[in-house]
């Protein structure tokens, strides 16, 4: 056993509004500059939909994350042959154009034009060449499925979702979505740094976070296709592959991450979680229908006496044995199921979760409820009903999770590896939680009612309890358990943390300047 | 006079800025040590031109490399016409390679408006220096079939003796004026290097093949930073 300590990440989906606060904070403080204005370290899609940068899920496009070959573990299209074959030109990069060319306007002409008989307008110019350019696409072209035949009906997690079920999808009136807020996962089984021939990507040691050292770094730019996940951006400019560095300057001096600080909704969930390094190869080695199980085997419980002492003899530190024992990603995880992790199938081992949404899924409970407001309504409109969040008269209290206008199909391409059975869990859990609440809160469900469904999930009334308060009343120092940096130790980072450990760009001693 | 200049001078001069400027821009400008690939902005045209430039240039420099460092190897070799030939025109198709690929790199730098903001003026001398180069070198190729052996018994000595700091310039003087000028450009190459993305080279990452996949740094050696006895003068070890 070698356990090691993870900073680790939860998003709770229910609560994500897609306002996008979080990729401007993140923007504001880290990618506001030259040659890095077309990056979104955190970015928000819309589900369904093909994402950024375009259709990145589809890995025949991009091939990266690792596959299992003869029970190998390989990267895709990346490793010590293929990727110095390939060196000289990877044939897997995505451009610019598969993200989009950043632009701004010529706001002066506004005020600067002569007088003229036609209207004044402040034309778009392109951020990397400086010329008047046509925008094709940009952040976020896909919001809340606008565009939807060029964007929801290409996602690629629609692959083995049956073209019936497809159509039923994206009928106007029954159309769903939601967002998918996505960053770094700061994976166990990195693939962008097995795949840097310079070794320039490493994992920190202490809280896992996943860093870029600038100054080695040569632009060999095989870890922007290797990561499955698209979130190692190349900046044009100074020639350097960049990436979310899980804001470890806030990390060290007890802050939040931006992305997490700003969260409107709060969904954000920041925890140290233990691990057991040795199970890494043979977790992401696992056949596809154990991935998910072997990944989450990994995480050992902090409150076992002999993984605390296993910990202690791997010198982590007792205050982050304690942050691990009041990490609530560890209990969204691992207490009570309810997170998964993004396409586990990449095999990277991704150290952020998720709490898979109910609503769009539930939504199909509303019958279409023709009383009089109803009949008002045109016929594209959707017929609200009142009772359409829950309807819990029916005896059958999970039946409508198979009739639920997301394909169970479609969630597990994205949080189960496929499996359908996994999603229902969280899903019921969940559900189970505010069946649960309602009978305490509202009345109008009997306390049998609840405690079946409670027991048909596997909570406890605790357990649903703290569910629900790590739901839906938290404080910022519930949701995010940051482990102390010792001071001594910070001190020797923040000193120079270019020379010792490596760095990102920022805080180095040596402006980054593009080399000649 | 001007031989002087041109033959022990100017290589005395590139090999010193050589060292001082790679040394020290490894040392304090480490940041600027890359390839800067530009393929994010253009990567079709990048193929047709980088593909056959680097594999050329590689067995083109390689070529040249054996007869510095063996060149009995190559004259042996060279002792038979046909095998002279053979290795004359396998050196000639690949420096044809590196010419193709250098000209269709240069065009889609000159042309292409994306990439016209991310080259500067070094980017542009050191891709004509060494299309003045390669130029030169096919010249020699195919104007003087037995350039090789000439590599290898003239200047392969000439060389030496420069590295020896015993400068002997008396066979190079006996060149003809191609060969004259390529070895110029060659110094000049060497002269400007430090300041070119042709550091690039020096970093190629062949330690890829040897280490493990997977890259964990700690920035104190974990098992020791909390134990009681260990002393507190301790440094972190250097990872990078
Ligand atoms: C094993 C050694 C080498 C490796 C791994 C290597 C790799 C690379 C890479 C990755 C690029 C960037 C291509 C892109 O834009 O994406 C590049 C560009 C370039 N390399 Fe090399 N290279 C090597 C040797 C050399 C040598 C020996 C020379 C010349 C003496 C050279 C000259 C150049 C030039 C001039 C460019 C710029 C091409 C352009 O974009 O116009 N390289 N190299
Ligand atoms: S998600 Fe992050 S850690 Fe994982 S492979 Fe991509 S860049 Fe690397
Ligand atoms: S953790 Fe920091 S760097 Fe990473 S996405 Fe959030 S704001 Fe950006």
């Amino acid at each position: 056993m070698d356990i090691r300590s993870q900073v680790s990440m939860v998003f709770h989906l229910d609560k994500c509004l897609g306002c996008h606060t979080c990729s401007i904070a993140c923007k504001n403080i880290w990618t506001d500059r030259k040659g890095a204005e077309y990056m979104w370290w955190n970015n928000v899609e819309t589900k369904p939909g093909t994402g950024y940068p375009g259709k990145w899920e589809d890995q025949k496009i991009f091939k990266g994350g690792w596959i299992r070959e003869d029970g190998k573990l390989k990267l895709r299209a990346a490793g010590k042959k293929k990727g110095l074959f390939n060196l000289f030109h990877n044939p897997n990069m995505p451009v610019i154009d598969d993200y989009y060319e950043p632009w701004t306007y010529k706001y002066l002409d506004l005020i600067q034009a002569p007088a003229a008989d036609d209207q004044i307008t402040a034309r778009p110019i392109s951020l990397i060449t400086g010329k008047p350019m046509d925008i094709k696409s940009g952040p976020n072209w896909d919001d809340d499925l606008s565009g939807t035949p060029d964007y929801a009906r290409n996602d690629p997690n629609l692959e083995n979702v049956s073209p019936a079920e497809r159509e039923a999808m994206f009928q106007l009136e029954r159309m769903a979505f939601y967002y998918l807020p996505r960053m770094c996962n700061h994976c166990l089984n990195p693939a962008c740094v097995a795949s840097c021939p310079s070794g320039a990507i490493y994992k920190r040691g202490e809280d896992g976070v996943v860093l870029i050292n600038q100054e080695v770094c040569r632009a060999w730019r095989m870890c922007v296709s290797a990561c499955p996940y698209k979130k190692v951006y190349f900046n044009w400019n100074t020639g350097k592959s960049e990436k979310c560095i899980l804001c470890y300057p806030r990390l060290e001096s007890d802050q939040a991450p931006a992305c997490m600080h700003s969260c409107v909704g709060r969904i954000r969930y920041l925890g140290v979680v233990l691990y057991d390094a040795d199970k890494i190869h043979e977790a992401a080695s696992s056949d596809e229908n154990e991935l998910v199980n072997n990944h989450l085997d990994c995480l050992l419980d902090p409150h076992d006496p002999q993984v605390i002492a296993a910990a202690k003899a791997n010198g982590i530190a007792d205050t982050t044995i304690a942050a691990a024992q009041k990490s609530p990603t560890y209990r969204f995880v691992k207490e009570w199921g309810l997170a998964l992790p993004l396409h586990a199938e990449f095999r990277t081992l991704p150290m952020l979760f998720y709490v898979p949404p109910l609503l769009p899924v539930m939504a199909s409970l509303a019958k279409v409820n023709h009383d009089e407001r109803g009949e008002n309504l045109n016929p594209v409109a959707k017929h609200w009903s009142d009772n359409w969040l829950y309807d819990t008269s029916t005896e059958e209290l999970w039946g409508t999770i198979d009739q639920a206008r997301f394909p169970l199909k479609y969630m597990a391409n994205l949080f189960s590896a496929g499996d359908e059975g996994r999603i229902a869990d969280a899903l019921k859990k969940l559900m189970a939680v505010r069946i649960y609440r309602r009978f305490k809160t509202v009345g109008d469900v009997t306390e049998e009612k609840a405690d079946a469904a409670l027991a048909d999930t596997g909570l406890t009334a605790e357990m649903a309890e703290a569910i629900y308060f790590m739901t839906s009343l938290p404080q910022m120092k519930d949701r995010i358990v940051i482990p102390p940096a010792h001071r001594e130790h910070a001190i020797e980072m923040l000193e120079n943390t270019g020379d010792a450990k490596g760095s990102i760009g920022f805080g180095t001693l040596n402006s980054p300047q593009r080399g000649n | 006079m001007l031989n002087n200049f041109l033959f022990v001078a100017l290589p005395y001069a590139a090999l010193s800025v050589f060292l001082v400027g790679t040394i020290f821009k490894y040392r304090s400008l480490k940041f600027q040590y890359s390839s800067l690939s530009s393929q994010f902005l253009e990567g079709n045209r990048l193929f047709w031109g980088v593909i056959p430039f680097h594999w050329g240039i590689l067995v083109v420099f390689l070529g040249h490399l054996t007869a510095f460092l063996v060149p009995r190897g190559i004259l042996a070799w060279n002792s038979r016409p046909l095998r002279l030939l053979i290795l004359e025109m396998t050196g000639l198709a690949f420096a044809l390679c590196v010419l193709v690929g250098l000209v269709l790199l240069l065009y889609r730098r000159l042309t292409n408006e994306r990439l016209k903001v991310v080259t500067n003026r070094m980017d542009q001398v050191i891709e004509w220096l060494l299309l003045v180069q390669v130029v030169l070198g096919c010249w020699i190729a195919v104007g003087y079939r037995w350039g090789s052996s000439w590599f290898a018994s003239d200047l392969s000595p000439y060389l030496w003796s420069i590295f020896r700091l015993d400068p002997q310039t008396t066979a190079v003087s006996a060149m003809p004026l191609v060969v004259k000028l390529h070895i110029i450009a060659a110094f000049l190459i060497v002269l400007v290097f430090p300041f070119t993305r042709l550091v690039h080279f020096l970093v190629a990452p062949f330690h890829y093949t040897w280490r493990p996949y997977q890259r964990v740094i700690w920035h104190w050696d974990r098992r020791t930073v909390r134990r009681p006895e260990s002393s507190w003068n301790q440094h972190p070890p250097r990872n990078n």
